[in-house]
């Protein structure tokens, strides 16, 4: 049986494949060095020299991009990650423990909705002053609830299985039960969200780039990018477009990626979508 | 439904304590010395230690969250170290504004997300519902800030039609009214792009129903069926995402301030990060997190009011 892959996947996948080599290929190569400034040549047009043009400084924006893309990833991996890997600990022992345990969890988990992310980097910003780590703290501290809530709902269908149930009377424990049974039965959940929370990780970190409370200068950074090019939006309107369309194309990707991932695994949701 | 009504009422009471610990813990349990950070590092002893004395920095830790709830929720939430006077005097006078933003923002994305949800379900599989469903896809990897320099670009600086930012004030309330335009179409634009697809998806269900067909069935027009037999049946998805919306919204009038200059409360949260002015910070924070938390108890009552069935569940 040949079914055809959905095209939100493909298209998803060409998407983030495109950012992540741009993102690699930084490390290694760029056409310039992203911070080198030249005020002499300041708001150069593109050409064969500067393919996107040079910025108020002078720097090279394809440069800045590219490098931009690196940081975009690697804060959005971080955070992600990180949320994720205690998100999905403690969904998987709430799930496991059950009883009060589960529901003081739970009621936790509900808790850290009522932070968005933008609230938790601003509050960390005012107590230890705006840095990039901070705002990945922030962007990991909002994915815990929610990576704990999907582990625990999907754990807990697991846990009624008759492996389960027989893994328990050949006398395993809780925990050598959810690592070798639960777990590897709820990755496709779990690696659906965090496709979805990664186009969710960059955008956030684009916002609080531009608001001063992620990557500070010279770091590269979309957000950063559109922060300064805001207040050159009468002089170079073209520097306000290129960082937001590499921001769309990078959260899009992976937007789609999680859709198409989720109607593969799911085929149950996949209808009408 | 009393005992519902009683139980979410004081979960919502429990969780709003529960917010109230936490930023208070993460704003004055955390290493820093207030009143080193007001008087800067060359300040003398004697004065680090007045200041202490004044701002009740000595007492215990509980008893300084206990006061600052009990003055809260009497209106009273300290005295801005950065511009001098109480912090409820500085939310009063930027509150209208941000309310404003919000709730012209909220309405625009209904209205436009119905339109749009409503209008690709009953067009199901045409050119017209892929549109949508494509137009939601960019919608939705859009950032806010950068939609707002989009439209700033087009609409103020090419076109002139609106102001790039800044606000006249209430005084003039045309033009008060001018220069939320833009920002109002750029906070309801993304959010519209999540609503409209979930509107789409809870009407296409809805219209698979078999009281759907028959209504059709007995003559009543296309039109009729879909906004009052499929659309009311099909709203508790859709007001779910329009509480959590409104939740995204209050926050995103922050960023969207900043972009615009507008003297909201978004601002004056980021004038008093780079002040280091953490009662007005402090108080800030707890008020959004207060939004975000009864925005989503008003989602649970109003499920009870569109969905009876939930009353006996609960």
């Amino acid at each position: 049986m040949t079914r055809k892959l959905p095209s939100n996947l493909l298209i998803g996948a060409v998407l983030v494949a495109l950012v992540v080599a741009v993102a690699l290929l930084s490390l290694v190569w760029t056409p310039h060095d992203f911070a080198q400034m030249n005020i002499r040549g300041k708001f150069a047009a593109p050409g064969a020299e500067h393919w996107l043009g040079t910025d108020q400084l002078g720097r090279d924006v394809v440069s800045q991009l590219m490098a931009a893309a690196r940081n975009s990833m690697a804060v959005a991996f971080i955070a992600v990650l990180l949320g994720g890997s205690i998100g999905v600990a403690l969904g998987l022992t709430a799930s496991a423990v059950g009883g009060v345990f589960e529901e003081g969890i739970m009621r936790l988990a509900d808790l850290g909705f009522a932070f968005p992310a933008l609230l938790f980097a601003i509050m960390l910003a005012a107590v230890f002053g705006p840095s990039l780590s901070n705002a990945v703290l922030a962007i990991a501290f909002i994915n815990i609830p929610i990576f704990a809530r999907v582990t625990r709902a999907s754990a807990n269908q697991i846990w009624m299985r008759e492996y389960v149930a027989a893994a328990r009377a050949a006398g395993l424990g809780r925990f050598a039960i959810s690592r070798d049974h639960v777990l590897p039965n709820i990755a496709a959940p779990i690696i659906v969200q965090a496709t979805i929370e990664f186009a969710v990780a960059i955008l956030a970190e684009a916002a609080l780039s531009y608001l001063g409370l992620g990557a500070q200068p010279p770091a590269p950074s979309w957000g950063r990018m559109l922060s300064e090019a805001q207040t050159l939006i009468y002089l170079a309107p073209q520097l306000a477009i290129y960082p937001g369309l590499c921001i769309v194309t990078a959260v899009l990707g992976f937007g789609l990626l999680g859709d198409g991932l989720r109607d593969v695994t799911d085929p149950r949701l996949s209808r009408e979508r | 439904m009393t005992y519902y009504l009683a139980r979410r009422m004081l979960s919502f009471a429990l969780t709003l304590f529960a917010v109230s610990i936490v930023v208070f813990a993460a704003m004055n349990v955390l290493p820093g010395d207030p009143a080193l950070t007001i008087l800067g590092l060359d300040a003398t002893e004697d004065a680090l230690a007045a200041l202490r004395e004044q701002l009740g920095l000595n007492a215990p830790l509980v008893t300084r969250y206990f006061l600052w709830v009990g003055h809260a929720l009497t209106g009273d939430f300290g005295v801005s170290h950065s511009f001098g006077v109480p912090v409820s005097e500085l939310i009063g006078e930027r509150l209208p504004l941000t309310v404003s933003l919000a709730l012209s923002g909220i309405v625009l994305t209904v209205v436009l997300a119905l339109a749009l949800g409503v209008g690709a379900a009953a067009n199901h599989g045409k050119a017209g519902d892929w549109g949508v469903m494509f137009l939601s896809q960019i919608g939705i990897a859009i950032p806010a800030f950068w939609l707002s320099m989009l439209l700033v670009i087009l609409f103020a600086v090419k076109l002139r039609w609106f102001p790039p930012g800044g606000f006249p004030g209430w005084g003039e309330p045309l033009d008060a009214m001018r220069s939320l335009v833009l920002p109002t179409v750029a906070l309801a634009l993304v959010q519209s792009a999540v609503l409209a697809r979930v509107t789409r998806s809870s009407v296409l269900e809805v219209m698979r129903q078999d009281y759907v067909r028959t209504a059709r069935a007995t003559g009543f027009s296309h039109r009729r069926v879909l906004w009052l037999h499929v659309l009311p049946n099909a709203l508790v998805p859709i007001v779910t995402i329009v509480g959590m919306q409104f939740a995204a919204l209050v926050t995103g009038t922050i960023v969207i301030e900043n972009v615009f200059y507008l003297p909201g409360l978004g601002r004056l949260i980021f004038q008093s990060i780079s002040n280091r002015d953490l009662p007005t910070v402090q108080a800030l924070v707890m008020l959004f997190a207060a939004i975000v938390v009864t925005a989503n108890f008003v989602v649970d009552l109003v499920y009870v009011l569109i969905d009876p069935r939930l009353k006996s569940r609960a």
